[in-house]
Parts: structure tokens; C-alpha cells; sequence
């Protein structure tokens, strides 16, 4: 990789052990994918849950967060994506007490370093959404594919020590989606039915993602007959990414590097193409929820809640009653506003939960399995489903009235 | 090139050697382990219920979300960790968390790596040779 001035003295060790490591990292990185150089970038995002780090992981951040402050802060705005409890909460979820200290170590070491601990993976809704064109290193996939397709910012899939070296460094090897090349469609997907609900969403997300296959992959989606919303962006974005690990996807005629199918369809390259139709969507959801009558929770999260998906939880469980437990994840920019309007509390009347700052399966999603005998869950995000039987559940995917139905029937899904 | 030997387009970590855990599948720390145990977790994956401690992963794609670029490292830590991974296609955050754990890795083939090695076999991988490769000892 081509280093520049500043570059080099961040490698020789000239502006401290902190940017000497993180510029290495980078650069270990960068050769692998082919980086030619760095490119600057304007915010980094990091995902960085005690689940994920573990004590080594804790202890690791607490080494480069003991540094002298000159040498440790971070050079750009550093966000973090949900952290691993809701504090008021843990007890509740029956959070043990070394999971919340780990989780007050990493908070202790990301302050020291000037991150600042916006705990969301919506940070495209509440925080400050990135700019058509603008370098970002953002860290879960989720926020990812939402910045490049829909905001048409440009970035790969920034892990917790990339996304934290980029704010070291202020920037990041120059691969993958930060080239133009990188960013035509590899594979045209026709969508004979555009979805209304947000499952419906995250199902054909599901789908696309799994004809996709990796992260190279770039879909573009005809068909689509009306603009989709934040939130249908949202779902569908992070189930493509959660299925087939992309990281940017275009709706011809929508989003905006696509106006024309053209814009990203090179002429004469030979590509794939796939149809899905409201058939495929349906089985899509229905092979989770196959012969399951009842669940034993029903979990909204993953991601993230907007102020409006609060509005519409509100909306549909007044006047009912959860019985069983019904947990619902926002972020700590949109909750203080939904506290404000009196969505939380109608929520809570109704026997709902309302979380802060975390994220189900970010949120030792094993440990409460056993802890609370949770096993069946049921959920509208798609991406939640595609987890979540990695930690010993069995979900069912299906829309939030649905699921609401379920919370207010003792867990029995409707046939 | 012989039968027994496939080139890889990119590695990085140290030579290892292992007995080969093979599947037409993808691999991400977060969505297809018990990490306290050392198996394949989830009940989709074709490897459910599979030790892969010491084990050399010959896997289709990366998959999944970021988490494994820290999880490669506390893996690692805790001694719970495949000998090395190889992988037909890779994404950033494999290689990030590689890079983070000093943990091995090559990627990359002009063929379908998962049907080229047998599965149980025993094979060398190392990505510090001129050309990364794997091959069947």
C-alpha cells in the first residue's frame, strides 16, 4: 500500500503506540483485500458488545484506553453501535452481574478514547446520516448496506477494531466499497410483488441475500413499485446483509446511484438474474414458524425501533394485554422521545418491556435463554430469525400484529 | 500444480496443520458457533453439532455480521479455535478479526475449495508461502 508522510510517521511508532497499531491493522487489512492507499473518512461506528469481545477482548481496549490522552483519542466523530444490557433493565432480564461490569469496563475505555456512546444501530435515523459520496468506516452490517444503498455513502464492513482504528487514523484502506467499480450490480433480481409489512421486508431481504451468497455480490432489484420507507429500507437492508452478508444493494428508479437501471448494469456483462414472487415471500416466513404453536416471548429488536415503529407497537397493544413476555429494543436518542409522547408507557401498561441501548441477540441472548427459559421466540425482523437459532432458539418470523397477537394470547401463534 | 495442492489469492498467519472439517457452507463466529463449547450451533448449518476445535474449516463464503472480528481474538484466548480457516470467498470482517487474532487464513480459488479436500483429511495450510496454499499431506 502506498503510505503517505503522515501515514509513515503513524506507522514507525513517531505519534504513539495507539496509531502505530491501528495504522498496522489497517494496513494487514488493506493488503489482503488489495487497498492501494487509504481514504480519509468523515465518522467511524463500532460495534464492539461484551459478548463479542469477551474478557480479552475488555482487557485489550482497556490497554490501548491507558495510553496518554494525546495518543489514545480518537481523530474523527466515533459512534457505538448497542451495547450488551439495558442497565435498568438487567435485572429484569436477569443479566448477570459480571456481564454488566464487563459491559461498565468497555464503557469506562471507549470514554477515555473520545468515543461517544450513541449505543445504536439506527444511527441513519437518530444520529447524522452520511452524505451521497461521503467515506465512512461503519461497523454492523446493517448500518452498512443502509449508508451505501440508500444514503449513497461508501463503506465496507468495519469490525470493531477496524471501525475503532479508523477513528484512530481518520481513515481507512481504499477496497471494496469505496471504488466505483465495486458498486455496479452483479446480479439483477425482479420482484414481482413489492411487500407491505416490515417482515414482509426482511423476508425478501432474506431471499435476495440468499441468492446472493457473499459479500462481492451486488443486487439490483426491478419490479419495486413504490418508494419504501426508512424503516422498510431498514428491514430489508439488514436482512439482505444478514443472509448474504452484503453490503450494498440498488432499486432501480429509487435509490440513488440507480436512477436508471443502466447507471449500474454494465452493458454486455453477463449476470444473474432472479425472480421472487409473493409465494417466495410467504414460505420464506412460513419454514420458521412451521409447526410451531406457541412461543414463549416475542422480541422487536434488530433493528433497532424507530420513533415510529414505537408509535405503531403503541398503537396496536392498546386496550390488550401481554402475557407473555414482550420486549421491545430502541435506541437511547429515540426512547427519551417516546417516553416524552407516552408511547413507552402506554407499551408498559399493556405488559410490554421497553428497551434502551441494547440489542437482543448483542445482549447474552444465550445466558437469558437459560436464565428465563426462553426457547420459542417470536419476532418480525428476519434478521433476528437468521441469528437467533445460533443461540438455541427456535423463531418465528412474522408481522408485528402478529406477533402482538401471540404476546396477548399466551404465546399461541394464530393458524 | 498437483491434485493435492490449491492456491489461495490471498492468506496471512502461520503455517498450520490439521485435520480438515469441510461443508458447502458459510461460517460466521456470531451465527454458527457455541463458542463455550467449540461446536457448530446453529441447526441449519451443515456442520450442526460439529467440534471444530483444532480443526482446519474449509468452508464456502463468510457470512454473517461483524462480531467475528472481535471473536476470532477471544476465541484465541481461550484456546476454543480452529487451526485455520479456508474459504472460497471472504469478507472484510474475516479478515479483520484474522488480522486482530494473528489467526490463519487463506482465501481465494480457481476452483470450489469444499469439493476439492476431502473431509477429515489432513491437511498444511500456509499462507506464508509465495503463493498462499493448502495442501493435502
Amino acid at each position: 500500500m502506498r503510505l503517505n508522510d503522515e501515514e509513515e510517521a503513524m506507522r514507525a511508532g513517531k505519534l504513539g503506540p495507539g496509531l502505530q497499531w491501528a495504522i498496522e491493522h489497517q494496513i494487514r487489512v488493506g493488503r489482503y483485500l488489495g487497498a492501494a492507499d487509504f481514504v480519509p473518512v468523515a465518522q467511524a461506528h463500532i460495534m464492539a458488545d461484551t459478548e463479542s469481545l469477551g474478557e480479552a477482548g475488555v482487557e485489550w481496549l482497556e490497554r490501548l484506553a491507558g495510553l496518554p490522552p494525546a495518543e489514545r483519542l480518537v481523530r474523527i466523530p466515533t459512534i457505538t453501535d448497542p451495547r450488551g444490557t439495558d442497565f435498568a433493565a438487567a435485572q429484569r432480564l436477569k443479566h448477570e452481574p459480571w456481564m454488566l461490569d464487563l459491559e461498565r469496563r468497555v464503557i469506562a475505555a471507549f470514554e477515555a478514547l473520545g468515543v461517544l456512546m450513541t449505543n445504536t444501530c439506527i444511527n441513519y435515523q437518530t444520529i447524522m446520516p452520511p452524505v451521497r459520496g461521503q467515506h465512512v468506516a461503519y461497523g454492523d452490517t446493517g448500518v452498512v448496506i443502509y449508508a451505501n444503498s440508500v444514503c449513497g455513502a461508501r463503506s465496507n464492513f468495519e469490525g470493531g477494531p477496524s471501525a475503532l482504528s479508523a477513528g484512530l487514523t481518520g481513515r481507512t484502506p481504499r477496497y471494496g466499497y469505496h471504488l466505483d467499480a465495486q458498486r455496479r450490480a452483479t446480479l439483477v433480481v425482479d420482484v414481482a410483488w413489492t411487500p407491505h409489512e416490515l417482515n414482509d421486508w426482511g423476508a425478501l431481504g432474506g431471499i435476495v441475500g440468499r441468492f446472493a451468497g457473499d459479500y462481492w455480490q451486488v443486487p439490483v432489484l426491478t419490479g419495486i413499485d413504490r418508494v419504501p420507507g426508512s424503516d422498510e429500507m431498514k428491514h430489508f437492508g439488514a436482512a439482505l446483509a444478514s443472509y448474504g452478508s452484503v453490503a450494498l444493494f440498488h432499486i432501480a428508479g429509487i435509490t440513488p446511484e440507480a436512477q436508471r437501471l443502466e447507471d449500474v448494469v454494465v452493458a454486455g456483462q453477463t449476470r444473474r438474474t432472479h425472480r421472487v414472487a409473493k409465494d417466495d415471500i410467504v414460505a420464506f416466513q412460513r419454514a420458521y414458524a412451521h409447526a410451531m404453536e406457541k412461543v414463549d416471548l416475542v422480541v422487536f429488536s434488530a433493528p433497532q425501533l424507530s420513533l415510529v415503529e414505537m408509535q405503531l407497537v403503541a398503537d396496536m397493544i392498546d386496550g390488550r394485554e401481554a402475557t407473555i413476555p414482550l420486549l421491545i429494543v430502541t435506541s437511547p436518542q429515540v426512547k427519551p422521545d417516546a417516553d416524552r409522547m407516552g408511547l413507552t408507557a402506554r407499551i408498559e401498561a399493556a405488559g410490554g418491556t421497553v428497551l434502551s441501548g441494547m440489542c437482543f441477540y448483542q445482549s447474552y441472548a444465550r445466558e437469558m435463554a437459560e436464565a428465563n427459559g426462553w426457547r420459542r421466540l417470536a419476532t418480525n425482523s428476519a434478521k433476528l430469525a437468521n441469528i437467533i437459532g445460533g443461540y438455541g432458539y427456535a423463531p418465528a418470523l412474522m408481522s408485528m400484529q402478529a406477533c402482538i397477537a401471540a404476546a396477548c394470547a399466551g404465546g399461541r401463534i394464530a393458524q | 500444480m498437483t491434485d493435492t495442492v490449491f492456491y489461495a489469492a490471498a492468506g496471512m498467519g502461520e503455517r498450520k496443520q490439521g485435520r480438515a472439517l469441510v461443508a458447502k457452507d458459510g461460517f460466521s463466529a456470531r451465527y454458527d458457533l457455541d463458542r463455550m463449547r467449540g461446536v457448530f450451533s446453529r441447526p441449519e448449518h451443515r456442520l450442526a453439532g460439529e467440534s471444530y476445535v483444532g480443526r482446519v474449516l474449509v468452508l464456502d463464503a463468510a457470512k454473517g455480521g461483524v462480531a467475528t472480528a472481535w471473536m476470532l481474538h477471544d476465541m484465541k484466548m481461550r484456546g476454543i479455535i480452529p487451526a485455520a480457516l479456508v474459504l472460497n470467498a471472504v469478507n472484510p470482517i474475516m479478515v479483520q478479526g484474522a488480522a486482530l487474532a494473528d489467526f490463519t487464513m487463506i482465501s481465494g480459488f480457481d476452483c470450489d475449495i469444499t469439493q476439492a479436500i476431502p473431509n477429515g483429511a489432513l491437511v498444511e495450510v500456509d499462507p506464508i508461502a509465495e503463493r498462499p496454499l493448502i495442501r493435502i499431506v
